[in-house]
């Protein structure tokens, strides 16, 4: 039996998490694994708070707004309290579609590595995001292939699975703001492995995007100090 | 004694009286006052020994001994205002860890209080 937990880091998501919950409860897996929902409410100033209880998930509800990344560790934390052997990670705006979970899984099976990244840009299909945040992407890219050595295309998906060791790692140290590409750099140092897989997105049907306009350039400059210090920094 | 002297000692004794209040209040931490007094000490002490600051000024190799003010004090505040932004991200730190901690908490609690209900 496999445990696997699905976190989903929320602000400010009332609109779109009962579909997103309710399209995951429709979600066919392997007989051997046993699906949990877990919503991470990270101080949410609309009614995320109550719509989360009234659905059949367990929710971590943060008495301070602490950001994605101190988000989603809370939901890695409660993982490792609770023992599971997987932890995804997926965005409240229903950005991930739940049906694209088995192939995460299958990923996993195949190839055993710690973390797998959903992608958007192995095979294009689907929503690829606007020009800019494309350019942004191929910077990171690069930028990865640099402090990693490997090739990850789609390194600031939100839509990922932790294996127990990346769980582990994740509990104990995880950046705060913008943590995809810096926690690939921490990861890849500690000697995991990551593997992507190509998925479909959606257009996010509510709520707005961590990463908005007149922000992008201190995004990219805080994210590429943050990974210039995970590289030299010793695990 | 020159009324420049008078108006930076009557002003340096009252910001040290400032600092020493509110360390007695408990507003500000002792360890957080000590470059406090410390400074304004030195501030009152030289306000009150005119050829200290020329003499400092002429070990140090500075022709006027203003500038010898102006460097280190703009130099000290530097390492001050590095100094409080450790304390912040510090802060920081322990805030996420403790609202992590009482979020997991309160699940626990929840699922205690169920099973005393049932």
């Amino acid at each position: 039996m496999m445990d696997i937990l699905i976190i989903i880091p929320c602000f400010n998501e009332q609109a779109s998490l009962p579909r997103l919950i309710a399209d995951l409860e429709k979600v066919k897996l392997p007989e051997k694994y046993n699906l949990d929902i877990c919503v991470v409410n990270d101080f949410s100033s609309d009614d995320t708070r109550q719509v989360a209880k009234g659905l059949n998930v367990t929710l971590i509800d943060l008495p301070v707004n602490l950001g994605i990344g101190g988000a989603v560790q809370s939901g890695l934390k409660y993982a490792l309290l609770h023992n599971y052997d997987l932890a995804m990670q997926m965005d409240g705006d229903g950005q991930h579609p739940p049906a694209e979970l088995p192939k995460m899984i299958e990923c996993y099976e195949k190839t055993g590595a710690n973390l797998v990244i959903g992608s958007r840009f192995i095979v294009k299909e689907g929503f690829q995001s606007s020009f800019l945040r494309r350019l942004g992407i191929t910077y990171f890219h690069w930028l990865n292939r640099f402090f990693t050595g490997k090739s990850i295309y789609d390194s600031t998906s939100g839509f990922r699975l932790f294996d127990k060791k990346a769980i582990k790692l994740s509990a104990r140290y995880y950046p705060d703001d913008y943590p995809e590409p810096e926690s690939l750099v921490f990861f890849s140092k500690a000697g995991l492995s990551i593997k992507e897989t190509p998925v479909v997105m959606a257009h996010r049907s509510g709520g707005q995007s961590s990463i908005r306009s007149f922000t992008s350039f201190y995004y990219c400059v805080k994210v590429t100090l943050a990974m210039f210090f995970s590289f030299i920094r010793k695990p | 004694m020159l009324r420049i002297q008078i108006i930076i000692i009557i002003a340096s004794v009252a910001f040290l009286f400032l600092v020493f209040r509110m360390v007695v209040k408990g507003r500000l931490r002792e360890e957080y006052s000590i470059i406090w007094l410390l400074f304004t000490g030195i501030l009152v002490v030289f306000s009150f020994w005119e050829k200290g600051l020329l003499l400092v000024a002429n070990l140090a190799g500075i022709y006027l001994p203003t500038n010898l003010v102006f460097t280190t004090s703009i130099f000290i505040a530097l390492v001050y205002l590095l100094h409080l932004s450790v304390v912040a991200s510090k802060l920081q730190k322990q805030n996420k860890l403790l609202a992590q901690e009482m979020a997991l908490m309160k699940i626990e609690m929840e699922k205690l209080k169920e099973e005393k209900t049932k």
